[in-house]
This record gives C-alpha cells, sequence and structure tokens, in this order.
C-alpha cells in the first residue's frame, strides 16, 4: 500500500575535480516509500552528506538518475521541487526578528503570491504543521528565544508546511540531549505513520535508529545498503561499519559495544 | 514635513505664502515664491528621494548580506562614485586643459560619479556571477572602498588647497543644486529600484532563513540576487551621483523600522523603511537649514550627528540587535 516517492537507479555519487573524477558511491538502488521513516547512517566523511545533496538536486549525480514520483529530477524547476521536497538542515539560522509562527509561515512559500500573502488554507495548514509538532504554545515567541529542542521541531513543523511527500533532514538530533533525541524521533515516527509522508535523516544515534526506524540505509567504503533494521542486523551489516577493532556490534542486543 | 521642510530655511516666509506658492497662487513677494519654488521644492523633493533611496537599498543589503552592518556604502557603490569624482576634481590638473572645463562643471561631476558606480556595479556582477558566496561579494566591496581611500589619499597628497576644498564639499553631500531635469532623472532611477526591491520581498523573506532553506523553498537564488543587487546599484548609484556620499541613512534608517515594528518580514518592513526614510531625511534636511542660520550646514554632517546616537539609543532600549 505504500508507494515509491523518491527511486534511484545505478546511481553513482561523487565530484568532479579538473583533474579526477573521484566517486563516492557506486550503482545506488535505493527506494523511499511513502509512511516509511528511513534513517541513512555511516561513519563521518563516508559521503551521507553527498548522497542527501544528490537525491534533493542540489549536485548533479556522476551518472544514473535519481526518480521522485517517476519523474527525472532534473526536469523539476525549483517551485516544482519545492512542492515535493522538503528539507531541514544543520545550519544556524541567520540573525532575524522571525516569530515561530512566521518561521513556519514560511514554508508555504511556494503556494503563495509574488508578495507571499498567506490565504486561510496556508493558514490552516501552518496551523495543522504547529499542533502535529506540539509547537502552538510558541507561536509568538522569536525563534532566537527558543531551546535548541524546540527549535528543531519549528524546523520540522516549517517543513510540513511546505507540504510535500518526503521531507529530508540533516542530522535532526545532534545538538540534543537523550530525551529530545527520542522525543525526536518519536515526533518523525508519528509523522510518518499520520500524515503518510516519507521521511529520511541522516544521524549518528544509531541504537536509537535501529529501535524506530522502519528502514536503515547504510554507507560504508564498500556498499550501501537499504532494509528494514531487524534483516540488517541478521545479516550483519552493522558489523562493517565502524572499521576498528575496538567496536564491536552487539547483534542480540542490537546495539554498539566497546572494547 | 515636507511641508516643513519647505516653509523652512535661511530666509523666513510666511506658512500662507509658502502654502499659496506651491498651489500655484501668487505671493505678496516674487522672490519668495522664487525661493520656494526653484530652490526649496526641488530641495525637498530631492531630500525624500534620497531618503527613501537610501534607507530601501540599506533594508535589502542587510538582508541579502545576512548582515546588520551591510549598506549600500559596503558593496562599494559609494567608493566607485567617490573615486571617480576624486580623479575628476583633484586629479583635474593632470588632464589636457579642453577636457577640464568639461569635467570640473556640475555635470561632469554627476556624470563621473554615476560612472563610477556603474562601473563598480559591473564588477559586483561579475564577482556575483563567478562566485556563488555572498561574503565574497562583500569582501570585494570592503576592499575596493580601502582602495578608493588611498588612492584619494594619494591624490590630495598631490592637489591644491582650492581643489581639495571642491572635493571636500561635494562628499559632505548635498540636497540643493539640482535642476527638475536632474530631479526627473533622479525620480525615475528611484522608482526603478522602489519597483525592483518590493517584488522582490518574497525573496528576502525566504533568505531569512538562509540561503540553502530559501532554495529549497523554490526560490530561484541567482535570480533573486542579482535583482537585488542591481536594485541597491541603481538606488545608490544615482542617489551618489546627484546628491554625493549621504552616510549613516542606508544603515541606520532599516534598523529604525526593525526596531520600531519588532519584525522580520519584509512585507512591513518595506513600508517603514520607506516612510522613515523619507521622514527622515527631511528632517535633517530642516535640521541643516534652521531658521535663525545664515549658511546651510553639509547634509553628510547632519545625518551622522542625527543618526548615531539614535542607533545607539534604540540599541540600548532593545537589546536584541538583529
Amino acid at each position: 500500500m505504500s508507494s515509491i516517492i523518491l527511486s534511484t537507479s545505478n546511481l553513482n555519487i561523487g565530484y568532479k575535480t579538473k583533474k579526477a573524477i573521484v566517486t563516492i558511491a557506486e550503482n545506488l538502488n535505493l527506494n523511499l516509500s511513502s509512511g516509511k521513516l528511513i534513517s541513512l547512517i555511516g561513519a563521518n566523511g563516508i559521503g551521507k552528506s553527498t548522497l542527501l545533496r544528490t537525491i534533493t538536486g542540489i549536485q548533479q549525480p556522476l551518472s544514473g538518475n535519481v526518480f521522485l514520483n517517476e519523474k527525472n529530477i532534473n526536469t523539476y524547476n525549483p517551485l516544482e521541487l519545492a512542492q515535493n521536497l522538503s528539507v531541514v538542515l544543520t545550519e544556524k539560522l541567520p540573525p532575524s526578528n522571525l516569530s515561530v509562527f512566521e518561521l513556519v509561515a514560511l514554508g508555504r512559500q511556494p503556494y503563495t503570491n509574488w508578495i507571499g500573502t498567506l490565504t486561510p488554507t496556508d493558514i490552516e495548514k501552518v496551523q495543522e504543521a504547529m499542533q502535529l509538532t506540539q509547537i502552538e504554545h510558541l507561536a509568538t515567541k522569536k525563534h532566537y528565544e527558543i531551546s535548541d529542542g524546540q527549535l528543531q521541531k519549528v524546523l520540522i513543523a516549517r517543513a510540513l508546511a511546505q507540504d510535500t511527500p518526503l521531507i529530508i533532514l540533516d542530522e535532526p538530533t545532534t545538538h540534543l540531549d537523550l530525551l529530545h533525541k527520542v522525543s525526536l524521533f518519536k515526533l518523525l515516527k508519528k509523522l510518518t505513520h499520520e500524515t503518510q509522508k516519507c521521511i529520511l535523516f541522516s544521524t549518528h544515534d544509531i541504537d536509537l535508529a535501529i529501535q524506530l526506524s522502519d528502514e536503515m540505509i547504510i554507507m560504508t567504503p564498500e556498499t550501501v545498503v537499504q532494509d528494514q533494521p531487524c534483516n540488517l542486523i541478521s545479516n550483519g551489516s552493522f558489523a562493517t561499519l565502524f572499521k576498528d577493532e575496538h567496536i564491536i556490534f552487539d547483534a542480540e542486543k542490537g546495539k554498539f559495544i566497546v572494547t | 514635513m515636507f511641508f516643513l521642510d519647505i516653509s523652512l530655511g535661511s530666509i523666513t516666509i510666511p506658512f500662507k505664502e509658502v502654502y499659496t506658492s506651491l498651489t500655484g497662487g501668487q505671493a505678496s513677494k516674487s522672490t519668495w515664491e522664487y525661493i520656494i519654488i526653484n530652490y526649496r521644492l526641488p530641495k525637498a523633493i530631492t531630500a525624500f528621494l534620497v531618503g527613501v533611496g537610501l534607507s530601501i537599498s540599506g533594508l535589502l543589503m542587510q538582508t541579502l548580506f545576512r548582515n546588520p552592518l551591510a549598506g549600500p556604502d559596503v558593496l562599494g557603490l559609494s567608493s566607485g562614485a567617490i573615486l571617480a569624482v576624486a580623479i575628476v576634481i583633484l586629479g583635474a590638473g593632470l588632464l589636457p586643459s579642453f577636457l577640464n572645463a568639461i569635467l570640473l562643471s556640475p555635470y561632469g561631476l554627476v556624470i563621473a560619479s554615476t560612472l563610477g558606480s556603474v562601473s563598480v556595479l559591473l564588477l559586483v556582477l561579475l564577482v556575483a556571477q563567478r562566485l556563488r558566496n555572498t561574503m565574497a561579494i562583500l569582501i570585494v566591496g570592503l576592499m575596493f572602498g580601502s582602495f578608493t581611500s588611498a588612492i584619494v589619499g594619494v591624490l590630495t597628497y598631490f592637489s591644491s588647497a582650492e581643489q581639495l576644498q571642491k572635493f571636500t564639499f561635494w562628499s559632505l553631500g548635498s540636497l540643493g543644486n539640482l535642476s527638475w531635469t536632474s530631479i526627473s532623472v533622479l525620480a525615475v532611477c528611484v522608482g526603478i529600484g522602489l519597483l525592483l526591491s518590493a517584488g522582490s520581498i518574497k525573496p528576502l523573506n525566504a533568505l531569512l532563513l538562509g540561503e540553502n532553506y530559501a532554495k529549497s523553498m523554490g526560490l530561484n537564488y541567482k535570480k533573486a540576487q542579482l535583482i537585488i543587487i542591481f536594485a541597491t546599484s541603481i538606488l545608490a548609484g544615482s542617489i551618489t551621483a546627484f546628491a554625493g556620499p549621504i552616510a549613516f541613512i542606508g544603515l541606520a534608517v532599516p534598523h529604525i523600522a526593525k526596531l520600531t515594528f519588532q519584525t522580520s518580514n519584509h512585507a512591513v518592513l518595506y513600508w517603514s523603511t520607506l516612510f522613515y526614510g523619507g521622514i527622515i531625511m527631511l528632517f535633517c534636511d530642516i535640521a541643516s537649514q534652521l531658521p535663525g542660520l545664515e549658511t546651510t550646514l553639509p547634509i553628510n554632517a547632519i545625518t551622522s550627528i542625527i543618526g548615531a546616537p539614535v542607533v545607539v539609543w534604540l540599541l540600548m532600549r532593545k537589546r536584541n540587535f538583529q
């Protein structure tokens, strides 16, 4: 019943310099389906960001294609793309006086007129997004007055307001403590199941990702695999994640152990 | 404010007479009518255009460069104009004499500073095309500013006292002495700049979240960036050409608007900045020609004397300077 929103076919990612072509990962055939919470894990510098940049159309693939709703992502104009794909980034917001409501409402930009007037439908969507992320009580606060955990929810609400079938988050849990990490993951899980959106996020919180994701994409220097967490555990994929004899994956407990 | 600006000046004219002159009636003294129509009215219109234009270009720069200290000066546009004018005034002795006469006429200065701003604009656009990083454009502007002051310094070293005085007067700015033709050219330039800025309200709001978010929300960043830079250049360039490098307005007015309205929504900021810009510039013009004073003070000094404390005061009152 879940349909494929984004797929890659024989995708090679990397970048071209003047002298050489640097390939980061080859032959990727990934499928992102609706109603699924999918996590992307891999060691630092393995190319998670390059993969995210390529499937969001910011960076060109070396070869192969990315299809969004069965249409090549390169054929989308910026506005169409914004109506199908929204992002939550790690970068800090520039200083401004934006209130939480205004920030979430900016997510409606792909739908508003030339001057950005919010129609009743837009306001309804914004309020819906704020309800889902439980940030209504923050509406009139300025975005610099709230905590990191709250801000992350606000940014997710903005992406929800953009009303796209696919949301991609780049390391949304980085600056949060365990409590807020767990509540954020649970929120993402709830959102995928309640709204039937597909949410893809990169993370270093592997233990939590194993417990809460529907599917995981594991990047190692050799391969990129996508499967359900339980299958990945049983076929030993996690063991290949870190090239270090001191880190061992305990398949029974489903977590990494330092020896 | 506009009416007040016309009414007050070194020669005292009763309000009633001012009104009669403006509405086309006969003032009781023909000199009064002459002063009003040919001197004070153009000056007030210029003040308004300059205030509005510089303030809006400051607002655009601050959002585009995500930097509260950005203003039209930062792009190097004023520097370009200053450099060109400095070369014309201070370097006049080095040029053949027949060129001298043309270049040192009032129109020569306008043409020179326009050329100066436009060439910096072209340079900035070139950099903007090649480098996607807005910080780089900002740095190019700053470097150009340093380069200009160095050249101006060298030129002053070799120039006569008379030339220096002329250059100093120009660099202090002046709202008067503009013919109706000049004013209409200025009005057209400011009008184009304001229209382009109004069209950029939505992209500017998107840019509040930074370049990458703005792109993810469907913004054609390169196009928006070009339009915003072009709008700033035409506003700041034309104003500097006609009124000299007027300091502070471009930096201070957007902050006054932001602090009083406590918002970042450009649909609100656009109109409030425009409104404040016009009012404050007219106020500065009144202050520069207070009744009872024989001479008119340089406008550039007034804008800084009034503007700087206002921003400091606002800062102290509201802590969040954004």
